[in-house]
């Protein structure tokens, strides 16, 4: 707590007089508050035991990513004497339609899953923050102009839209599928971001900024970014789970080269391959969707924790 | 102080200028103009994603047909002009001003699949079931949640309310395609409760379009799968805006005053802190309302539901361009005109936000 009115207080003497604020970039706020969410961070966890476990569901699912690969055979062993069957020693989760292995299939799910996600979550977070905080600074017809498209872009289905753009655009490497989830989901975040600029907008240090006209790069990264980096981080995670959905549903109705492992993959061979009709697949369908479930609701969790870790003033409500 | 406004609207008569911007802030001028351009904005975005695409679906056509049909060139490129209602022929922007004239005309091609079929006739086909089936759920669910959200605001703290959270929270999360999926598993086939397999299609074989008991109950039987889905993962949203929203409405004067005045606490939920509650709630229906159309892509093939969702499915998987170009821009088009009714619907409910943010 201490640290952050500290902090309140840091800001406030930097935007006092003009000559403080020339240097207001050096310690500006944001970094003398780096310091203190590490220590905030873990103070909060303990406190906080759904949060907590939140990052620890997270936590393994990063694992997953990145040494699942390294841990499991390559090779699916098609065995036709074990269709469908029930979890066993062999088999943690039980096996498919044609008897491989689901519980191998989930960990190696997982990285595509998680790189597809968090690539285009950073890229449409990237195009949503320049674009959102320049129009909220210059403001005039190129405000208008990007609300107008921004508005435009949100009104046509998202769903519908992610679906018809995947049909001109072969989808065969990660950085496009995550191209084309970012190129339809950044307007809602775009939104956000030119709400909370507006309002930082008016705050003295940035005001102080333009008085000494410093231009609108420096007052754009120097001034205002650093200041959003907490809000930045929350609207990140919220946009890996919309694109975490936006890549299950693309591999859900085929629209991705159906190669490699993935657990909208496993989703769409139970559908086609008629496993939901049977009554002994259940866990080949839930595996994956449960899978889903779980890392999107600690996903969600973690961007309610980092919202009450960055904003103490709903902590002490 | 009085004179000033009077002189400036005098002036503003013969400042075109001014005029203009006067029609601008006209809120219904406002929404009118924006939802035209969002509709121009989305069919020459289809123009030139078709068009300008390496590999483009025109040119596809055109390569496939003298390729592996023998066509000569210009009987190629005479056949994807009728197709695609483009002319390849021409230089871009001709065909861009042609194909912009055919949309006006409700021309929007023919299915690549099935020549001959025009793209508007198989729209209007399979439309009105999605905005039946949408409808109806959409319906339930706000009704359901305003219900059960006043219930939860009234009832704050108790044991129900927190059921009720819970409840939506989990519903609210669940994203509607998983939510059929798991409907199919564990209805349909662990319990057997419902004939999953009589309840495809829109209706049953034989049945005809009528109006009669027997058609309505059929269409209902059919629907009923999707509906329910809409219904139930649109609830919890709706009980959650509605808690949130009544708990405000609780605490304005004129409740405080309405119950000073003794009146019966049914007439001042209803008339004073219901009416009012629900308000916010609308600017939320416009946006659910393409979500939920949108929606209907991913819940009609579950439950093989023959509405433009499943259409605009097959469609996409068989890469039938005319036709999935077609349905997007009705989708988006209809998405666009709901939202424009919705908006005037709110802006007679709540006078408040018909002029744009100006005090004076």
């Amino acid at each position: 707590m201490a640290q952050t009115t500290a902090t309140r207080g840091g800001e406030r003497r930097e935007a006092e007089g003009g000559s403080t604020v020339a240097s207001a970039s050096h310690r500006s706020p944001a970094a003398s508050r780096g310091v203190g969410w590490g220590q905030v961070f873990v103070r909060f966890l303990r406190h906080d035991k759904i949060g907590a476990a939140a990052f620890v569901v997270f936590g393994f699912f990063v694992f997953l990513a990145l040494f699942g690969p390294l841990l499991t055979s390559t090779d699916k062993v098609t065995d036709l004497s074990q269709l469908y069957s029930q979890p066993s020693r062999d088999h943690i989760l039980g096996t498919d339609y044609a008897g491989h292995d689901i519980f191998t299939q989930i960990v190696r799910g997982t990285r595509s899953v998680m790189v597809v996600g968090a690539l285009a979550a950073a890229m449409s977070t990237v195009l949503a923050v320049t674009l959102g905080a320049l129009s909220a600074l210059v403001g005039g017809p190129l405000d208008s102009g990007v609300l107008l498209i921004t508005d435009v872009v949100l009104t046509i289905p998202y769903i519908v839209f992610l679906g018809v753009l995947a049909t001109f655009v072969k989808l065969d490497s990660p950085i496009l599928l995550a191209l084309i989830i970012a190129a339809v989901s950044w307007p809602t975040l775009l939104r956000a971001v030119r709400a909370q600029v507006l309002s930082l907008k008016e705050r003295e240090y940035v005001e102080a900024a333009r008085v000494l006209d410093l231009g609108t790069a420096h007052i754009l990264f120097r001034e205002v970014l650093p200041n959003m980096t907490s809000y930045i981080v929350i609207n990140f995670v919220i946009a890996m789970t919309g694109a975490i959905y936006g890549q299950i549903i693309l591999y859900f109705f085929g629209l991705v080269p159906l190669s490699g492992d993935n657990w909208g993959l496993m989703i769409q061979f139970a559908f086609t391959k008629g496993a939901i009709y049977f009554t002994n697949s259940l866990w080949y369908i839930m595996s994956p969707i449960v899978a889903i479930c779980l890392l999107q609701l600690s996903l969600v969790l973690i961007s309610r924790s980092l919202e009450e870790i960055f904003n103490p003033r709903l902590r002490e409500g | 102080m009085v004179a000033i406004p009077q002189e400036r609207s005098a002036l503003a008569r013969f400042n075109g200028r001014d005029v203009l911007g006067r029609l601008w802030s006209h809120f219904l001028l406002r929404r009118i103009a924006k939802a035209l351009f969002t509709v121009f904005f989305v069919s020459t975005l289809i123009f030139f994603l078709v068009r300008l695409l390496p590999g483009s679906p025109v040119e596809v056509l055109i390569a496939q047909l003298t390729g592996e049909y023998g066509y000569s060139y210009e009987m190629a490129a005479n056949q994807a002009r009728s197709l695609f209602a483009i002319d390849p022929n021409q230089p871009l922007f001709l065909q861009y001003i042609d194909y912009l004239r055919n949309l006006m005309r409700g021309d929007l091609g023919q299915s690549l699949l099935s020549p001959g079929v025009p793209v508007t006739a198989i729209i209007l086909k399979y439309l009105p079931w999605t905005l039946f089936s949408v409808g109806l759920g959409l319906l339930l669910a706000f009704a359901g949640g305003v219900v059960l959200g006043m219930v939860m605001a009234y009832r704050r703290n108790s044991a129900l309310d927190h059921l009720l959270s819970i409840a939506a929270s989990l519903f609210y999360s669940v994203p509607s395609y998983l939510f059929g999926i798991m409907v199919i598993v564990f209805f349909g086939i662990r319990m057997g409760l419902l004939p999953i397999a009589d309840m495809r299609g829109t209706l049953s074989s034989g049945q005809q379009v009528e109006l009669s008991v027997a058609f309505i109950k059929d269409a209902l039987f059919h629907a009923a799968l999707p509906i329910v889905t809409y219904a139930l993962t649109g609830l919890g949203a709706w009980m959650l805006l509605m808690k949130s929203s009544t708990i405000a409405a609780l605490e304005e004067d004129f409740v405080t005053a309405a119950r000073a005045r003794g009146l019966p606490e049914r007439r001042i939920a209803i008339l004073y802190v219901g009416r009012n509650a629900i308000l916010p709630l609308f600017t939320q229906l416009t946006i659910s309302i393409g979500f939920i159309v949108g929606g209907s892509f991913l819940v009609e093939p579950i439950f093989q539901y023959q509405g433009i969702g499943y259409t605009l499915f097959k469609a996409i998987q068989s890469r039938d361009y005319p036709l999935l170009q077609g349905i997007f821009l009705m989708i988006t088009i209809s998405v666009v005109v709901t939202n424009l009714i919705a908006d005037l619907l709110y802006s007679r409910l709540d006078p408040r936000i018909r002029r744009p943010g100006r005090s004076d």
